[in-house]
């Protein structure tokens, strides 16, 4: 991998160390096959009426998982979006409370974002982005020694990056030099309109040198590129450097939700054209080809993903619709008068009690 | 216009035109300062006092809570070296350092989204946006994030950020540098929202919104930043930042005083024939209206309703029932404004008591004008006094 002030570096070459372990490799490839697995289960869980309605993130299966993977736990916080399952996985946020959103149980899920180092989801589109530059100058203000100073990481997409939230959120870490990373998923398409129609200039880590942050324009598809880059801008951020974004080039294989029809904007030939390569095959190449792993490896692997997928779908074909008190319980800290007596007229008239 | 008695009131409508005539006397002195303290605040017991503006109230307040709450940060645009535009972070940064004082690039939905993340962090943001208008491009932030950050994460990240916003009219201000935005931000679930009317209680609710838990609008009218009035500590303590020693009150209380005297509405002025219902600049302007009307045998009472969210309908219904006449005034747009909140909080505690429809004195429905046409627009003592007569002159069917 190249200097990290190199906004153009194609996270191929250098660094070295930041390189994941053969070990680390296999356990990255049954994060990827358990994140697939559940991903296009969770597409069937839609169309059988279990859930209502669910994001894919089918095809970036590499920049989920190595970017969650290369996150430290004790100390960095995520803040994603509406489609990091595999960054969630990845982080060992539990399963059934994120995938709890899709089951319309709980706008944000129901695991704990504190203990999960992940922010509650996001429904609104770049609209983290600033809560992770919050966050981040707040590590510097808490006064915690530097060890123990996180950073924070920051999802969103390309078509995120036409909000000028990203703008702000860029500027104002690189003015107050907060640990930010911005991993940005470009997946090629914002619903139905294509990057070449939503990113002036085709790249968003271009837009970054504008801001004097380094960036790393990575083959997204590639989980070896994307740990190597994430680490590389983890260790800027703790070193003092301020941030740095990330730009993961992947592909969108499925559609927007389980409510789009890519068929509208584009053709099965275009999608197997632009795709590139899938990123678990890329893996499994690589396992293969440095004989880190076999056959019966990758089988067990799925087997593992299956297992893993049926305990998800039973906690999730579980979940009750959580107690309508619960509507007026976290509206506020400290709730008011008006509203507990809405709550009271609530339970007088819809609960009969 | 009618001459009809009212009932049951030693008030006739010639006593309301005698004192609307005397209106002009009253606005010839206008800006003078003619009851900024409240009596009751004057009246509070054991109470040591200090004659100070709002500005320097807030400012005040914002001192002790930094002093006090390690977590407390303040931000936003000129709000350092300068010390805001309106002065009110004046010294604090030289204080407190640029580290808890800082000012920010000029983006206010930077402002507002760094600081939904900055608690997050655990910390206590007190961003301001430095003219009402441009509270406008943090709106997504505000409403979005900061609104429902708390209900979203199920209590686990709260949001104790209070937002303070230079509010409502009455400088000669540019576009969008005077707008009343109550309405806006109560109707949205999640927030709460307060404005003070005097510099005791800007100084008393500031360190009471920055000790809460959930995010709050502070609404500073800043027409008022400049005339002074009594601070009243009844803490019986040193006050480090006016006396230069001692030990800084506890946030949001008054020693010996317990929090809650920080919440609901408060009573400025009593009164038996009809009640004024307002908040920020335009309480002042009710008690100058009462003291006009109580030449002529009316016997006014103003109400500071203070908390736009939640809003005091006890307090309401206890002055409003005693008084069975109802006139709320703010400077804000009339459909869809608070008055109409107030006056259904008022109807629905009050109906078998009223004696009218409650009576609204509003801005308009436009857009606020530029400074030529500013006092057309503010509810003025006149337009009060009409509202008051069409509320004394109301008769059934």
């Amino acid at each position: 991998m190249t200097s990290p002030s190199d906004p153009h570096s194609d996270g191929q070459t250098g660094a070295r160390k930041f390189e994941p372990t053969g070990e680390e490799l296999r356990t990255l490839y049954k994060l990827m096959v358990a994140v697939r697995h559940l991903d296009t289960s969770a597409v069937a869980w839609q169309r059988q009426g279990l859930i209502p309605g669910y994001a894919p993130e089918l095809g970036q299966e590499a920049a989920q998982v190595g970017s969650g993977y290369a996150v430290d736990l004790d100390r960095d916080f995520v803040f994603p979006t509406y489609r990091e399952m595999g960054v969630a996985r990845a982080m060992g946020v539990d399963m059934v409370g994120y995938m709890s959103t899709h089951k319309a149980s709980w706008h944000g899920g129901l695991y704990d974002p504190v203990k999960s180092r992940m922010a509650p989801i996001q429904a609104v589109v770049a609209g983290s982005v600033l809560h992770a530059v919050g966050w981040a100058h707040g590590q510097k203000l808490a006064g915690l020694p530097a060890e123990k100073q996180g950073v924070a990481v920051s999802y969103f997409g390309d078509g995120a990056s036409s909000q000028g939230d990203v703008h702000e959120a860029m500027n104002f870490a690189a003015v107050m030099k907060a640990p930010v990373v911005f991993f940005t998923q470009n997946n090629g398409w914002a619903i139905s309109v294509p990057t070449a129609r939503q990113v002036a200039g085709g790249s968003v880590a271009a837009r970054a040198a504008g801001y004097g942050i380094p960036a790393l324009q990575i083959d997204g598809n590639d989980v070896a590129a994307v740990v190597r880059a994430m680490r590389t801008a983890l260790a800027h951020c703790r070193a003092g450097n301020g941030p740095m974004v990330i730009e993961a080039m992947t592909y969108r294989r499925g559609p927007h939700s389980t409510s789009d029809d890519p068929g509208r904007y584009r053709t099965l030939a275009s999608e197997s054209a632009d795709a590139g390569i899938d990123p678990i095959l890329m893996l499994r190449d690589r396992l293969l080809a440095e004989g880190l792993a076999d056959q019966e490896f990758f089988a067990a692997a799925l087997d593992s993903a299956k297992v893993e997928e049926e305990q998800i779908r039973a906690g999730v074909a579980g979940l009750a619709a959580r107690p309508g008190s619960e509507m007026f319980d976290f509206v506020f800290q400290e709730s008011t008068p008006a509203l507990a007596g809405q709550a009271q007229r609530w339970r007088e008239e819809s609960e009969h009690v | 216009m009618s001459n009809t008695p009212i009932d049951e009131l030693d008030v006739h409508s010639s006593d309301l035109e005698a004192a609307r005539h005397n209106v002009e006397a009253a606005d010839a002195g206008a800006g003078a300062a003619v009851l900024d303290q409240s009596p009751e605040s004057a009246a509070r017991p054991g109470g040591r006092t200090h004659i100070m503006s709002m500005q320097q109230a807030l400012n005040l307040a914002l001192r002790e809570i930094l002093a006090s709450d390690h977590k407390a940060l303040v931000l936003g645009e000129d709000v350092g070296v300068l010390g805001g535009v309106f002065r009110i972070t004046d010294g604090l940064q030289n204080e407190f350092g640029a580290e808890r004082v800082f000012d920010t690039p000029l983006a206010e939905s930077g402002i507002l989204g760094m600081s939904v993340g900055l608690a997050m962090a655990g910390l206590h943001p007190i961003p301001e946006v430095q003219f009402d208008g441009f509270s406008y491009p943090a709106v997504n932030q505000i409403v979005c994030q900061l609104a429902r950050m708390n209900y979203r994460s199920r209590g686990t990240l709260p949001m104790p950020v209070t937002l303070r916003v230079p509010s409502f009219g009455g400088i000669r201000a540019p576009e969008l540098h005077g707008e009343s935005l109550e309405s806006l931000f109560a109707h949205v679930p999640g927030l709460k929202v307060v404005s003070p009317s005097s510099p005791h209680e800007a100084y008393h609710l500031l360190k009471y919104a920055a000790s809460r838990p959930d995010p709050i609008i502070f609404m500073e009218p800043k027409s008022r930043y400049w005339q002074k009035g009594e601070v009243v500590f009844d803490d019986g303590v040193p006050n480090a930042s006016v006396d230069g020693g001692g030990s800084a009150p506890v946030p949001g209380t008054v020693a010996g005083t317990p929090a809650s005297v920080n919440l609901g509405s408060r009573v400025v002025r009593t009164g038996r024939h009809l009640t004024l219902i307002a908040w920020g600049a335009m309480v002042s302007r009710c008690q100058q209206v009462a003291e006009l009307a109580a030449e002529d045998g009316i016997d006014v009472e103003v109400l500071d309703l203070r908390w736009l969210k939640p809003i005091d309908a006890e307090g309401l219904a206890a002055s409003v029932g005693k008084t069975r006449r109802a006139v709320v005034v703010h400077e804000g747009p009339l459909t869809a404004g608070l008055g109409a909140e107030v006056a259904a909080l008022v109807t629905e505690r009050c109906f078998g008591s009223l004696k009218a429809p409650v009576e609204r004195v509003t801005g308009f429905d436009v857009p606020y004008p530029s400074g030529d046409l500013e006092d057309e627009y503010i509810p003025n003592i006149d337009r009060i006094l009409f509202g008051m007569q069409r509320v004394l002159e109301y008769r059934r069917g």
